[in-house]
Formats: structure tokens, sequence, C-alpha cells
């Protein structure tokens, strides 16, 4: 009996003990995370580290939400030999889906201060439509004045890779070893059935404005064909030249006349039934870039042209073991005459664009920036090291010396474009993309107003409806913005 | 007799169609875990392709994604939220059935009330409290809070409403059993149809969970299976394989296959067993 | 048995194990539920959300959170999604279920292969919902092979995800596939613990099929019914998966296919406490007065029916 009832006043204590831990806890969740302290903590804590730094740092951690950068450095960096004795480091890969990457990566950068030495991130990834989240705080260090990247280290990269980055005071914040400009690229045999040619130089001059491109797309409609396959393909060579940010300085959000410009374009596209009416990554757009398929061109930057292009192109797919960067006999052999392998070629298109590309960020706090400074000299400033990940992987890096001279360089063709030294015009495009109208809220924005204008675009809705949706889903997203009056 | 043949017929038939229904998919993940990535890109097809083996291979010698850890920790996971949860869903439901206290009802009402609670609700509040707790990136959130499972607590009450009556235990209780005693030794028993019922059910809703582990696991040895199939799934363009994907989300299911089938034998097994009826 | 109850009531000295049987639910409940759910509560009456990785907040707002919800968003377009996909999964569900479980547990039928059907039904189940939804978009998509056949047999093709129809009947199927396995089980389960011995009375009163199932089979497994349909309504108030799976989260075509949990889930995007806690309350409320109104006319109607007091005692009032 006695023995039960004090199990009872036991539990009954436990209880309350937890109760209070709880109400404690809920205080602390109410303090004011992180404040705003602007220039505080840049400030001291670089001059504070490099002290620090030799006892400190047996753990790199480096996050991000796949293992690319994990392999480009294992080979480039690790595999050298340039990781100092006596330091582990640590990936941790949150994968992307239901936002997750960025949900652990918030909750581990507001607990950075509290965090062990060991348990601190030194490095972390980024994507370009959510870079100012990051960038713009003070959770990621200046990778000049606190990193100790010098302005000549970084002054062979494409000037877009660094404008994304750039927070409101002017400082870069993160780094980046590729560059993805964009291009179109065309089927040769539709272009000359259309125009009368498949010449890059010449079908580049036919759609190099917007209202050609229209024309085009109407005498391919005439002949049968598509112009593109979705109401999504052309959407970053328009979202990637608005004039001004997604957000105006009063939390407004403005939509661009170059994004109204896509939402007209698509609808009439759609209309005359100048595209196919498909999504991205969807497998009738993938299925269109195949020997099935009967659509004029894809806008696609460096990573999609090499492989998921030309992944999609072929008939039967490569057998195992054989890609475009291993043996080129094994490649030759698995391609030729496979599907609608060697009818592609690339041209600017309309307007220079990029799309996609991942960037590093030196997190505050970390305690080994030492070798973070290492790390982003070498995979993503080294001409060297760029040059031999472009010719081992065929990736565009963001080195535009290292690029032009393999733009120049004729062995450097590809085969799956027919012959064109692509190269050379990625290194072309990648100069004249203009990135300093990127918004924090970029990633919402994009992928919202891709949705809510689908159902405008397949009458659904009408359009004053797509916009209230779009308002809607975004400011779900971002509960501090307005509408515009 | 004719009738008879012919309600055979009929049950014969919509079981087979509703089978074939189920079983389709299973096909199609089947054909799909044989395909080239790209051959799953450009549309689905009926007939099997011939890259089975290299996706396995792929898929066990990616070394950036530990497969058998990640069955392991599946199973650390789905086993104890399936014991955890029923066990003490027993328990609980033991409680509210059989003994009469002050608080029964507002406790039975407390529980009736938290199940309604979506788990997406505090989810966020969770991870942070986990965090507060020490207890980010480790198994035990995953399953240790399943001790308290309202819905498994209500169809223990719902199934001993049905089948165990108090003649039961104040029989036990004649014979001088002590009440843990009868609760292990009796109850239990009885409720092993229960049991297994809701062992398949919240083993396989652990097994594939993601939402919660998505936020809780980080280091690569405590990841549990959906987690790895969402990495594959956010793989970079140069390792973007969905051969691999449907391959791993096939390896996922093999396990769960065999401990159904094994837990399904006790459902039958178990009312075999039968108990005193009133 | 009434009169056994009494005699618990007299024995006092059993009480204390209700207690202490309780003991686990509820201190595992306090540290890793109810702490999380009360500050959710605390917080939907605060603006307190993420811009980025600024916290803006918590200010107390008293009710604006619950106002901008109620009046300013389209949650009753979302409830009315929400309902309106479960019932056309739920009214197929629960039918065959109720149909295959007792074919099944019903030994005149003679029915072979048993184990293998009960097997298979399950089986949907099994497969991760993302890769089910994954699977679900290949077949049904504008080049899959339901499309295909459309074409074959001389239709139009029809694209399931652009069209309000075809995304919900395509989220209630799965629904439907996903679960009706489960609820056959749970029937089933529930069938098999009738006493044999009742079966074989009403077959002596002459009584048919048909009249041993509505006066016979139902009564008893009344609280496993009421079980599968509390939880079914529960689940479908929660549903998410498969609906934010199948349309990429976007609740599309123009968020007809929206949940209330998916709509919920938008404002954890930006850790929107205030919002998603208010939403999480007015939520918790409509599936609480639901849920109350389905026991009390599923239970309290026959409550001397039952073998046992607790329905009349614990139950919700």
């Amino acid at each position: 009996m006695k023995k039960f009832k004090s199990i009872i006043a036991l539990t009954l204590v436990l209880i309350m003990t937890l109760s209070l831990i709880a109400c404690e806890s809920n205080e602390v969740v109410t303090e004011p995370e992180p404040e705003d302290s602007t220039e505080e903590v840049p400030e001291s804590e670089p001059e504070a580290e490099p002290e620090v730094e030799t006892e400190a740092g047996k753990v790199l951690n480096i996050w991000g939400w796949n293992n690319e950068f994990q392999g480009l450095f294992e080979t480039y960096f690790e595999g050298k030999g340039l990781v100092p004795e006596g330091v582990e480091v640590k990936f941790t890969i949150v994968p992307n889906d239901d936002n997750a990457y960025q949900n652990a990566l918030d909750e581990a950068l507001l607990s950075q201060e509290n965090a062990s030495d060991d348990e601190k991130i030194d490095l972390f990834l980024i994507e370009a439509d959510y870079a100012l989240k990051y960038v713009d705080t003070d959770y990621t260090l200046d990778i000049v004045n606190d990193v100790g990247l010098t302005s000549e280290d970084i002054s062979g990269q494409y000037k877009y890779t660094q404008e994304i980055v750039t927070d409101s005071n002017g400082s870069i914040k993160a780094t980046s070893w590729q560059a993805t400009p964009g291009l179109f690229a065309y089927r040769r045999s539709i272009a000359k059935d259309v125009l009368g040619t498949d010449d890059p130089t010449e079908v580049q001059e036919a759609l190099s404005t917007w209202d050609e491109f229209y024309n085009i797309a109407e005498m391919s409609s005439a002949k049968g064909y598509k112009m593109l396959s979705g109401f999504d393909d052309s959407y970053r060579t328009f979202s990637n030249n608005v004039s001004a940010p997604w957000v105006d300085s009063d939390n407004t959000i403005i939509i661009d006349d170059n994004i109204l410009n896509w939402i007209e374009q698509t609808k009439s596209f759609t209309d005359k039934g100048y595209n196919n009416k498909t999504s991205l990554w969807d497998d009738q757009w993938a299925s269109d870039q195949g020997p099935a398929g009967k659509v004029f061109g894809f806008f696609y930057s460096t990573w999609g042209i090499n492989f998921t292009l030309l992944g999609n192109a072929l008939d039967t797919p490569l057998p195992e073991g054989v890609s475009a960067t291993g043996d080129p006999a094994a490649f030759e052999a698995a391609t030729t005459g496979n599907g609608i392998f060697g009818d592609y070629a690339v041209c600017y298109g309309p307007q220079n664009y990029y799309w996609g590309g991942s960037w590093l960020c030196a997190a505050a706090g970390s305690d080994n920036l030492d070798l973070v400074k290492e790390i982003m000299k070498t995979m993503t400033c080294d001409k060297d090291t760029l040059t031999t990940i472009t010719k081992d992987t065929q990736d565009f890096t963001n080195n535009i010396e290292a690029m032009e001279a393999l733009a120049t360089d004729d062995s450097f063709a590809s085969a799956f474009l027919g012959g064109q030294n692509h190269i050379n015009l990625f290194a072309e495009s990648a100069k004249g993309i203009d990135m300093s109208n990127i918004s924090p809220y970029d990633q919402g924005m994009n992928e919202e107003i891709q949705t809510a204008f689908r159902d405008y675009f397949n009458d659904t809705v009408d359009y004053d409806t797509a916009l209230d949706n779009f308002y809607t889903a975004v400011i779900e997203k971002y509960p501090e913005l307005k509408r515009p009056e | 007799m004719s009738i008879q043949k012919l309600n055979k017929i009929v049950c014969y038939t919509i079981l087979i169609l509703l089978s074939i229904l189920c079983l389709f998919s299973f096909y199609l993940l089947i054909v799909n875990s044989t395909r080239v990535h790209s051959q799953i890109q450009k549309g689905f097809s009926f007939l099997l392709g011939g890259n089975f083996k290299a996706n396995l291979n792929n898929v066990l010698n990616n070394k950036d994604l530990p497969v058998i850890k990640g069955i392991i920790n599946s199973l650390i996971v789905s086993a104890a939220t399936a014991a955890l949860a029923t066990y003490f869903s027993v328990l609980t439901a033991f409680s509210i059935h059989t003994y009469d206290f002050k608080y029964k009802k507002l406790a039975f009402t407390f529980i009736m009330m938290i199940m309604m609670i979506p788990p997406q609700v505090y989810a966020l509040g969770f991870v942070r409290w986990m965090g507060k707790l020490n207890l980010m990136d480790s198994l035990i959130p995953l399953f240790l809070p399943s001790v308290a499972s309202p819905i498994v607590f209500y169809f223990m009450l719902s199934y001993m409403q049905s089948n165990l009556p108090k003649a039961v235990v104040e029989a036990a209780r004649m014979d001088g059993a002590s009440e843990f005693r009868t609760f292990n030794q009796i109850v239990i028993p009885i409720m092993k149809p229960a049991i297994a019922v809701q062992a398949i059910f919240t083993f396989v809703s652990a097994w594939n969970n993601y939402f919660i582990p998505s936020l809780i696991i980080r280091s690569a040895e405590n990841k549990t299976l959906p987690i790895l199939v969402a990495q594959l799934r956010s793989a970079d363009y140069l390792k973007f394989d969905m051969g691999q994907v449907y391959m791993l989300v096939f390896l996922a299911i093999i396990p769960i296959i065999i401990i159904y089938i094994i837990l399904s034998k006790y459902i039958v097994r178990g009312v075999a067993v039968g108990s005193v009826k009133e | 048995m009434k009169t056994l109850t009494k005699k618990n009531n007299k024995s006092i000295s059993y009480a204390k194990w209700g207690y202490i049987f309780l003991i686990p639910f509820f201190t595992i409940y306090i540290v890793f539920s109810l702490v999380p759910i009360v500050s959710t509560i605390y917080y939907s009456f605060f603006e307190n959300y993420m811009s980025g990785l600024k916290q803006i907040g918590p200010s107390f707002i008293g009710l604006e959170n619950y106002k901008s919800i109620l009046f300013e968003s389209d949650l009753p377009k979302y409830a009315f999604n929400t309902l309106f996909i479960w019932i056309i999964g739920f009214i197929p569900q629960i039918v065959v279920s109720m149909t295959l479980a007792i074919w099944f547990t019903n030994m005149r039928l003679k029915l072979k292969f048993t184990s293998f059907f009960k097997t298979v039904i399950y089986m949907p189940n099994l497969i991760m919902a993302a890769a089910f939804a994954m699977l679900f978009w290949a077949l049904f998509s504008d080049i899959g092979p339901i499309n295909n056949l459309l074409i074959a047999l001389g239709y139009e093709p029809y694209s399931f995800m652009l069209e309000i129809k075809g995304t919900r009947g395509l989220i209630a199927l799965m629904n439907f596939l996903m679960w009706f396995g489960n609820t056959t089980i749970l029937l089933m389960a529930g069938i098999m613990g009738i006493d044999s011995s009742i079966f074989e009375a009403a077959q002596i009163d002459g009584a048919n099929a048909w009249q041993t199932f509505w006066h016979v089979t139902i009564p008893s497994i009344k609280p496993i019914l009421v079980y599968v349909f509390l939880t079914s309504l529960i689940g479908g108030i929660q549903m998410f998966d498969v609906p934010q799976i199948l349309t990429n989260g976007s609740g599309g075509p123009n968020r007809t296919s929206m949940t209330m949990i998916m709509f919920l889930n938008k404002h954890l995007f930006s850790k929107n406490y205030g919002m998603a806690g208010a939403l999480s309350v007015i939520l918790f409320i409509v599936t609480a007065i639901l849920s109350v109104i389905i026991y009390n006319n599923l239970t309290e109607k026959d409550s001397n029916l039952s073998n046992t007091s607790i329905k009349t005692k614990g139950g919700a009032k």
C-alpha cells in the first residue's frame, strides 16, 4: 500500500516538474531569437575566431540537401590531401522534400550559438531562389572581410553568381563552384523543316527577340510542331530579367512587367496550341524531348543539356557505366543512331538567363574558418581545380578564364549537339546575366506563380482568380507581405 | 446449391478484381525498379526493363545511402513503436475498462479529445522541444511518444468492450492473482487479435513515416528508410535516378510484407484461443 | 452487469490500479506532446512567425489570428474539399470492407485462398504514401496507361491532374485503396470476436443471412464500427500525404483539392505559430464537435444493449 502511494506521489512530482520545465521552455521560446544586431556578430566573430582556431575545430560540419558537393569535395579537396590531420569532415544531408532541409538548417543555425564546437555548422549549401534568406542575415559570413578570401581570389567568377549572394550592405556572403547559364536547345531537324536551316547562328537570329520567337512558334504550329512543351519552359528567361525585386521596401508584392509578359505569352501559346500543356519534369515533358517529341526546343541550363536532355533524347538508355564523361568509344557506340542523339543544337535564345546552381556559405560561429577559407578558395576560385571539374564532369564551372579557354578548345565539342562547343555559348551567355533584382522571396514567388497560373492557362479559372490564388499562396508562406492596393 | 455456387462466383470475381487493383501498384513498382531512369521519366510501360540488377547494385553500393543501416533503424523504430503502442494502449484501456476511480471519466474524455489533434499541429513545437530535451538526431523521439497512442487505446477499449468480460478479471482475482499478473497473463492473451491488428497498423505507419523523422534525424547513421528515399529523390542532376528511387521503395517493402504476414497469422490464431464469454 | 460494476465500486483497493495503469500513458503524453500542444495553443493568440531567419513577434494580438482564419481565409472551401474527398472515398471503403469482412469470416461460404486475399488487400497500405502517389501520377498522367487505354477505346484523353473531378477522384481512389484493407481487418477482428454461439442461436431461430447481419453482427461489433467510423473521420479531417504529394503541395487545380491540413502545412513554411496555432485550435474544436455528435448518436441510443457500463459512464456527453 505505502509503496504504491509513494509511487503515485513520485509520479505526481515528476509530472509537476516536467510541467515546470515545459513552462520554462515556453519562456525560452518567447525570448526573441537572435535579434537583428546587424553589425555585432560579423564584426566580433571573425576577429575572435583566428585566435581560437588552433585549439578548436576538430570537426568540420558541412550541411547540404544532396551529395553533389560532397562528391566534388571528396575528389578535389579531401582526395588531394588538403584536409589537415586530425580534422574530421562531417556531411549532414537533409533531403529537400517538404522543405525539410531549410527547416532543419534554420533550427541548427538558430541554436548555433549554444552548440558545442564539434556540432557547429561551418559550411552550408544554399540555392539561388532562397539565397537571400540566409545571405542577408548575420548567420552567414562575408567571404572577403570575414572568411578572408581576397577580392583577387573571387575576381575570376561570373558576376551574376556573386550578385545573387550579395546582401543589402553590399557584402558577398557565399560563393559557388558552378555557373548555370541557360540556353535554348532546339531540334535541328525541326529547325530545318520550319526555318530551312539548322545553323545555330541563323537559328539564333531567327529567334533573338520574343516577337521573333512568337513568329517561329506560329510557323512551327503550321507545320504540326509545338514551339515549347510546357507552361513553365520559358519562365526562367522572363523571371531572370525583371526590372525590380518581387517585393518593394514597403513589403508589397510587385509583379514585374516581365512576369506579366510570361503570363501573356504562355496564355496565348496555350490557346493557340503552340505548347503541349505540360509542366516541368512530368513524363509528357520528358517524352517531348525524345524521339517521339514534336517540340521545337527547350530552355535548359548547363546541367540539363548533357544529362537530362541527353538521357531523354535516347531511344535505348545508355548501358551501365557508359557516360559522356567516361570511355569515349563506348559512349559513341552506345549513342550512334540512338533516338535523336545529335539532333539537338543550342543557341542563346531571346534572353540571357540562368537556372539552378548551389552556393557555399560560411556559417557565423564556425570554429574552422581557416579550413573554410581553403575549401572556398580551392573549390570555387582555383582555376585549375575548376578546369579539371569541367573536364571530368562537363559541368560548367565558375571561372571566366577557365571557361573561355575551354570555349575555344575544339576538342570540347559535344557530339550530342552535333559537334557544337556548348561551353562557348554558355561562357558568352553567363556574362550577360544580371541578377541584381533577386529577392529573399523568389523561391515562394516562382513556385506559386507557376502553380496559380497553370489553372489560368488551362482555362480552369480566369485571370483574376489566378492572381488572387497567387497572392493568397505567397502570403501564407510569407505573412509579412501585402497585396498591392 | 446453385445459389451457393453463384454466390461464390460473385465473391471470387469481386475478390480477384480487388486483388488485381491492389497488386497492380506493386506490379508498377516492380516494373519501375527494373527500368532505367530515362525510361521511367518518359512515361509508363507494362514491360519489365532489364535494369533490375543494376538498380539494385546502385542502391546497395551507393556510399551516401546507408540502406542496410536504414533498414535496421526503421526496424528498431517500427518494432519499438508497435510494441510500446500496443502494450501500453492495452494497459491504458484496461485501466479505463476495468477500474472505477474518481477521475476515470476525465481521463477517458481527455484521451478522446487528444485523439483529434493532428500531429502536424504541433510538429514544429515538438521539434524545438526535442532540441531542448537534447533528443535531436536520436531515434527515441520517433518511438517513445507512441506509449501514448490515443487511437490505439481507443481501439483496444472498443475491443475490450466486446471481448473482455469483467468476470474474467474477477475470476483471476478470486484465484489470488495480482493486478499486474492478471493483466499480463490473462488480459494480454485475450487481446492478442487486437494487439496483432494494431501492431501491424502502428508498425506500418512508423515504417512509412517521413514527416517527423525528417525534422529530427540529421546524421547518416540514424536515418530511416523514408528519409533515404527522400534523399534519393532530391539527388543532384548527375545522380538523380528514379530507377534507384523505385528500387529502394521496393526494398523497403520486403521486410514489412514479411512482418505483415507473420502478424496476420496471429490475428487468426488469437481468435482460436478464445475467451470466456458472458 | 450493473451488479458487477457496483461490486467493483465498493472494492476501493482496486481503484488505485486504475491510476497506476494510466501513469505511462500520461507521463509520456505530457513529456512529448502536451508541452508542444500547449505552446501551440498559447501562441495562437500571438503574431509569431519567421521572416526568413528573423523572428517576428511574439506579440499578443488577441483573437486576430482566429478572425483572419475564420473570416478572411478560404477555410470553408478547404473544409468542404476535405470532407467531400473523404466521403467519396469512405462510402465505397466501408461498403467494400464490410462485405469482405463478412465473406472472410463466414464459415458457411467456404471461400478458399482467403489468407491470400486478406494479405493482398492490405498491401497498398505498405507502400509509402509518397511512392504510392508517384505511381498514380505516372499511371494517370497525360501519356500514362490509363489515357492510352481511353484513346484505344476511342475516348478523348483526360488530363486527370488538371481537372477538379480528376484530381479529387484520384485522391479518393488512393485513399480507398490504401485504407479499405485496413478497415476490413478491423471489422474482421470485430466479427471474429463475436461468440459463435450467438450466431448458432440466430441460426436455430431461423434468421437468414441478412437478418443475422443486421440483428447480430452489427450490434455485436458496434464498438469497432464506431471506432472505424470515428478514426476514419479523424483520418479524413487530417488528410494530408496523398493530396500533398499528388498535387505537389499546390492543392490544385484552383485549390479545390487543398485539404485543411495542407492549408495548415502552408503556415508551417514560415513557422507561423500564430496562424497555425489558431487554425489548429479551430480544427480541433470542429473535429471534437463532429466526433461527439457521431459518438453519441452511435453509442448512446443502444447503451442498454452494450455489455459494459463504460460507454455511458465515460462517453463524452
